[in-house]
């Protein structure tokens, strides 16, 4: 099967609100794929769908062929073991050192010799330039730092599928550029799948392969990046071109400033 | 627009019946996975350590007040009618089957309870529980089941030592300053203190306080809005709950103990 993550006719709720609607996206093995769009359009909603942490009200998503939705608890959590999560703000555990957040999933689900584990450990670590890092706290780092920890913590199981969710956000130019680096070569080092939910134009475009734009819950464009920079879609033209006004009016949708001043006619 | 009186009585007993058995599901959950604990009590005897290191400084320090203020009060009652040779058994029963247990219970909630949910609150404010869910690793399993037994295994050992110190102290104003015969004191609580009707009772005490109090501080703290608000409401609903469980809890328990 070519496509590691396969998302078909999903539709999914909060409460009344209607989040996401008859999604279909297809996320082949190897690749790099972008999932970008607003605040508030649904990105991580589906990281969330994906991994299992949310349920559709229809539709189905499968990873490695297998449903998320409809395995129980047990088959979802060996289902998550392909997978890794990198968190908008690290998620890190404050209360163990670097070197221990990394070490937790491996803690956790294998039986390695401490000598080992410290070597595999270390080795992550090195991969995001943070080695010398690795007996500090979370609070001793710096927000870059901690999506890089994160990061070495995501690939600790070296997973099949591996999800970030707004990667950049927050960072330095350089912070940014050698986030985005990693993400491109770990996912090409692993083999793996990457999933990278941003509203990021640059970097994004820089690493991903395929990109889906997202708007109110449907995929309002898809292509590569260089097809996106060309498009003449008005949503994907505002948002790649970074104009003010568009599709996405500058304005929250409501009463005019007549009207609220009293400028109206009687 | 006012609300029908009796159809807001009505909405209220249906959350709390609802409530009510959401934390029961919860409790079960908690029960479920403590199975895995017998295979690593690391994690629950550093939690022990965690909670008592946490805990023990103001316990004992409020026992020998407590106690102080037992030798005092003790001895004042009990010389109007010339029975201050009585203080040790008074102070010693005081303390071994109530104040021990509750005042414990409720210094233990202030202290490490409030400590518990602000810590799982935010835990869950920073994303690190589904962060370890993402990572296969149930929460309830890895991070609240250690605490709560640990909180369960720690409260009767606080109470056990707000006793002692209490006693020491009750030692100190009634026989060292006031001037009660020291053997007395002694003796007659050596009589009158038994081991399954007092002691044991209060340690049965302790240990359902143990029970609730840890168990409603996990609970708010996993339940709590991830906001700072959030924490901070349900840290204080820690304490309030917590407090109330407990003394209702003493009153139905000492209603079947000591009929």
């Amino acid at each position: 099967m070519p496509n590691l993550v396969e998302i078909r006719a999903l539709h999914f709720n909060y409460g009344d609100r209607p989040i996401l609607s008859d999604l279909r996206m297809d996320f082949p093995r190897g690749k790099v794929i972008a999932v970008m769009g607003g605040s508030g359009s649904g990105k991580t909603t589906i990281l969330r769908l994906i991994g299992g942490q949310l349920a559709p009200q229809s539709g189905e998503v499968s990873v490695d062929g297998q449903p998320v939705h409809a395995l129980d608890t047990v088959g979802l959590y060996r289902l998550r073991r392909k997978m890794g999560m990198l968190f908008q703000h690290g998620a890190l555990f404050t209360d163990l050192t670097v070197f221990e957040n990394v070490a937790f999933p491996l803690r956790e689900h294998t039986q390695l010799p401490e000598e080992l584990l410290r070597d595999l450990v270390l080795m992550k670590l090195h991969a995001v330039g943070l080695r010398n890092a690795a007996r500090l706290k979370p609070a001793e780092i710096s927000g870059g730092m901690a999506r890089r920890v994160a990061l070495a913590r995501a690939i600790a199981l070296d997973p099949q599928l591996i999800m970030y969710d707004e990667p950049f956000a927050g960072l330095d130019p350089i912070s940014m550029g050698v986030t985005a680096n990693l993400i491109r070569r770990l996912n090409d080092a692993l083999g793996s799948t990457s999933i990278l939910v941003s509203h990021d134009v640059h970097e994004s475009f820089l690493i991903a392969d395929y990109v889906y734009f997202l708007s109110n819950g449907a995929i309002v464009a898809e292509g590569t990046p260089d097809e996106m920079r060309q498009s003449q879609d008005p949503y994907v033209k505002q948002f790649v071109h970074a104009q003010g006004d568009g599709p996405v009016p500058f304005h929250y949708p409501g009463r005019t400033l007549a009207d609220d001043l009293g400028l109206g006619a009687p | 627009m006012m609300q029908n009186p009796l159809a807001a009585f009505g909405g209220w007993i249906r959350a709390s019946v609802a409530g009510a058995g959401y934390a029961a599901r919860f409790f079960i959950a908690v029960l479920r996975a403590s199975a895995g604990l017998w295979r690593r009590p690391r994690l629950v005897s550093d939690q022990i350590h965690f909670i008592g290191n946490y805990s023990l400084v103001i316990i004992a320090v409020s026992g020998l007040f407590v106690g102080f203020v037992l030798g005092l009060q003790g001895y004042n009652i009990l010389n109007r009618y010339g029975s201050e040779q009585a203080l040790g058994v008074m102070v010693a029963l005081s303390l071994v089957r109530e104040l021990g247990p509750v005042v414990t219970a409720l210094l233990f909630a202030g202290r490490a309870g409030t400590s518990l949910t602000a810590e799982i609150g935010l835990m869950k404010a920073g994303e690190q529980l589904a962060a370890m869910e993402m990572m296969a690793v149930n929460p309830i399993e890895r991070v609240l089941a250690p605490r709560f037994w640990a909180g369960v295994i720690a409260m009767p050992v606080l109470a056990a030592v707000f006793s002692a110190v209490g006693v020491i102290g009750g030692y100190i104003v009634g026989v060292q300053l006031i001037g009660v015969d020291d053997g007395a004191f002694w003796s007659q609580m050596q009589n009158g203190v038994d081991l399954w009707d007092d002691i044991a009772n209060g340690v049965i005490k302790s240990v359902v306080f143990g029970f609730a109090v840890t168990f409603t501080a996990l609970f708010q703290g996993y339940e709590a809005q991830p906001t700072p608000e959030g924490v901070a409401r349900a840290t204080t609903r820690t304490v309030v709950i917590a407090s109330l469980l407990v003394l209702w809890l003493d009153f139905v328990l000492t209603a079947f103990m000591f009929k």
